[in-house]
């Protein structure tokens, strides 16, 4: 612990802003902006402390929401609405901020030898990690500060506006940490941030699974994400979880420095093995390339969605009881549909999401054509006698294969576990497998744009990330603001049937398929007229 | 015997910048060329035109007989190409990787490849993120050399491999040339292309400045002399070609042009030899020459010799 190791620490800093200085203020600006919107319009549509009184407990009733979103706390207040509303950007968004600020900063700079080359001037062998974590910290710190200056303007309370700031910062600061570690352990910038995504990803179920039985669920408090929605930001403030979450995000950092001082740069922890002398047989082509590098994470991705499909399986047949327990609620649980349209409406929404974990995997996936093309590892295919187009379709078809399987072990895993539970497996199985499906149109369209950068526009690739995030939000959002019809037609999510219990139509399936195929054949086209590299 | 490579008035720009600016060069087939030039003199560029990767702007290029944009694939199976900057999945292992190069390729020898593998000294089992660059290196030069292909283009092979490994390369590359392959090597290493080259190309701002076989080259090289002599050498002075001329004492230093070297030795003869160091010509100076002329002028405007 020498302040030698942590000498060039200043530079990084500045180096890691530096490069940040578009990245990093447009997701803060964006996630503060979303925050302003949104408690400006629930504002003009709920004004009185009644109105917002009845849509809690309307949307409090419904376990899909809770799932989504969490309980509402601080009903009658528009503090409580917006924290609630917005708890997907605070539970989502901004981890996912952190855990990419961080391992940018770290392992992709080792990966890259960057890290090298910086190390041989003068750099104390802790700065990059501390570097990293101070930006990202700073950066979850600086949202937390526009969360809260934003709800103070609207008009909120003090104590109220401070804890909502502080949620969001105190979960991008929490991820921070986490991948912080991740980097440390795997030698791979790519597995690093898979890891920490997995850890937030369990952390969400968790979350996710308890609140959609009842509030008060343990389980909920058995995930990081848990204590962030149980400070009851605008209710009975508990600071002392914000105070577990802090100490547990400063354990975590301490000991990301710790395992940074006990291995050599570019190496993880955990050792290098031998592998295959030579390559397998079905190694013999772009496809089979394609499939082994994906390979991994496709079975990560479809072990994680089905083991998402137990949960929300496992606890679909309860979500009705709770509702059902409370006398006052009971006009809601009829409003809405009684108990199977609740359990319909609790599926739909988790296919939803599981909808946008497989696109999410899809245009990972297709980027991946651009990362090859970059590192001009795409040089050393393109050089022997594969043409570009099969190059590129062997990516494509690992992302709809991998998200074909990812989505039907969603619906399976459901089907399975809510089928044991009302005695009747193949029934819920052949509902639920076809309602995951559902979802595929709308993934493949937003796969198909990435696609269409990387032929077109292949220095944009990045916005199709953007597009992805905006279809969130739209879809998360566009309908409770009641934003205009023609906003909420540019989400293709938004043109879904909503599965299971709904009605299928041919013409919007039919019509983003057309998008989908379109998209895809513009891109494969472009990518045979461009330069390949890194222009 | 045509030419394996064709290339005349080659363009390539990337937005304002003219990275090739009517490139002209002929390989005929059997040779082994090499291609010289500073970094960022576009020989990379050149190479992934050759290779169809990028599409030239304006000129002509024959790549075996085909154009490289319009029939890439069919000539891809009749080349192989070790990029200079050497960039592996990290996630496969060496060995793995040389089979897939190969079968995509259309043409793995495999006896060949075993015996590349142990005379490169591979180990083919380790995972390529562990390994060092020359190891890459080496990985990509395996896969094109056991490769059945006709011609070979060779970026920069040998950077970040070790003096041993480069004599196994230049055994390898004397072996390809006795198979009849032809060999376009850039590289900015002389010794390399002095030992392997048939012909040479300079390349400097994107054009080819001088071009010719390596006795026409040495022709514009410089022998370096330093002698002590038992007179005083005032003679030395006035004699013709003679350059960077420093006469401390009884010692003279000079660079002197190649054919003004017999006219030098004798007056150094009649003065009395003490000791005498001579440099052989080398490309070096040719070399460095090209190197140092900033700005656009090539050189020292001498004309291009050989074809």
């Amino acid at each position: 612990m020498t302040p030698r190791s942590l000498t060039g620490l200043g530079t990084l800093l500045r180096l890691a802003l530096r490069r940040d200085r578009i990245r990093l203020p447009i997701w803060i600006v964006t996630i503060v902006g979303l925050v302003a919107i949104v408690a400006v319009t629930l504002g003009d549509l709920y004004p009185t402390a009644v109105a917002r009184r009845q849509l809690s407990t309307t949307v409090g009733a419904n376990p899909a929401l809770r799932a989504l979103l969490g309980p509402v706390y601080g009903r009658a207040r528009l503090g409580g609405l917006v924290s609630w509303r917005m708890s997907f950007a605070s539970l989502v968004l901004v981890p996912l901020m952190a855990i990419f600020a961080v391992v940018r900063h770290t392992r992709a700079e080792e990966e890259a030898g960057r890290l090298e080359l910086l190390g041989s001037t003068v750099m104390g062998r802790r700065a990059p990690l501390l570097a990293a974590l101070l930006v990202s910290w700073g950066a979850a710190l600086v949202l937390g500060a526009g969360v809260t200056l934003t709800m103070l303007a609207v008009g909120s309370r003090f104590e109220g506006s401070l804890a909502m700031g502080a949620a969001f910062a105190l979960s991008g600061m929490l991820f921070a940490s986490v991948a912080a570690v991740c980097a440390q352990l795997t030698a791979n910038a790519r597995t690093a941030s898979g890891a920490a995504i997995l850890v937030l990803g369990v952390a969400f179920l968790l979350r996710s699974v308890g609140d959609a039985v009842d509030p008060r669920s343990w389980v909920t408090m058995a995930s990081p994400l848990g204590w962030i929605v149980r400070m009851r930001v605008f209710g009975h403030v508990r600071w002392w979880l914000a105070g577990l979450a802090l100490g547990v995000a400063v354990l975590l950092a301490v000991a990301a420095d710790v395992l940074t001082t006990r291995r050599d740069l570019e190496a993880g922890l955990l050792p290098p093995r031998p592998g295959a002398a030579e390559a397998a047989g079905w190694l013999r082509g772009p496809l089979g390339l394609a499939w082994r590098l994906h390979r991994v994470a496709v079975l990560w991705w479809v072990v994680g969605l089905f083991a998402l499909g137990l949960m929300y399986g496992g606890v679909a047949a309860s979500v009705g009881q709770l509702v059902r327990q409370t006398p006052q609620l009971q006009q809601a649980f009829q409003a809405i549909g009684g108990q199977q349209a609740l359990i319909d409406a609790f599926f739909a929404t988790t296919m939803t999401i599981a909808g946008y974990l497989t696109a999410g995997f899809m245009v990972h996936t297709v980027l991946r054509l651009r990362a090859e093309e970059t590192s001009m590892r795409a040089d050393d295919v393109l050089a022997t006698a594969v043409r570009r187009t099969p190059w590129a379709l062997s990516h494509v078809a690992v992302a709809v294969a991998g998200g074909v399987l990812m989505l039907a072990a969603m619906g399976a895993g459901a089907g399975l576990t809510h089928g044991l539970r009302v005695g009747d497996v193949g029934h819920q199985l052949g509902r639920l497998v076809p309602a995951a499906l559902g979802q595929l149109p709308a993934v493949l369209v937003v796969a198909a744009f990435g696609l269409a950068l990387v032929g077109l526009a292949p220095r944009f690739v990045g916005l199709v990330w953007g597009a992805l995030v905006a279809f969130l939000v739209l879809g998360e959002l566009g309908p409770f603001l009641r934003l205009d019809q023609w906003l909420l037609d540019t989400s293709p999510f938004l043109h879904l049937a909503r599965l299971p219990g709904g009605e299928v139509t041919l013409l919007p399936l039919a019509a983003l398929t057309a998008v989908a195929v379109g998209l895809g054949a513009a891109g494969l086209l472009g990518l045979r007229h461009r330069d390949i590299g890194r222009v | 015997m045509g030419d394996a490579i064709s290339v005349a008035g080659l363009v390539k720009r990337y937005g304002k910048l003219r990275a090739l600016d009517g490139l002209d060069l002929e390989v005929p087939t059997g040779e082994v060329h090499g291609l010289l030039g500073p970094n960022g003199a576009g020989k990379t560029t050149l190479l992934r035109v050759l290779l169809g990767l990028l599409r030239a702007d304006d000129g002509h290029v024959e790549v075996l007989g085909s154009d490289p944009w319009r029939q890439a694939t069919r000539i891809h199976r009749r080349l192989a190409y070790v990029p200079g900057e050497v960039m592996l999945w990290p996630n496969l292992t060496g060995g793995e990787v040389i089979d897939l190069l190969g079968r995509m390729r259309g043409s793995l020898e495999t006896r060949r490849h075993y015996d590349l593998i142990a005379r490169f000294d591979l180990d083919p089992a380790k995972k390529t993120r562990d390994y060092s660059k020359g190891n890459r290196q080496k990985v990509a030069l395996i896969a094109a050399l056991a490769s059945d292909v006709e011609l070979l283009l060779l970026d920069e092979p040998t950077a970040g491999l070790d003096p041993l490994m480069e004599a196994v390369f230049r055994d390898c590359i004397a072996e390809e040339r006795s198979r009849g392959r032809t060999v376009l090597l850039s590289s900015h290493l002389l010794g390399e292309v002095e030992a392997l080259c048939d012909r040479v190309s300079i390349v400097r701002h994107g054009v080819v400045v001088e071009r010719g076989t390596l006795a026409e080259l040495r022709h514009l090289t410089r022998t370096a002399v330093d002698a002590e002599v038992e007179r005083d050498p005032a003679a030395v002075t006035g004699l013709p070609g003679l350059h960077d001329l420093e006469v401390v004492g009884h010692r003279v230093r000079c660079e002197v042009d190649t054919d003004a070297l017999d006219g030098l030795m004798r007056v150094l003869a009649e003065l009395g030899i003490r000791t005498l160091v001579s440099r052989p010509p080398t490309l070096q100076e040719l070399f460095l020459r090209h190197y140092e002329a900033g700005g656009d002028g090539d050189g020292d405007g001498r004309p291009a010799v050989g074809r």
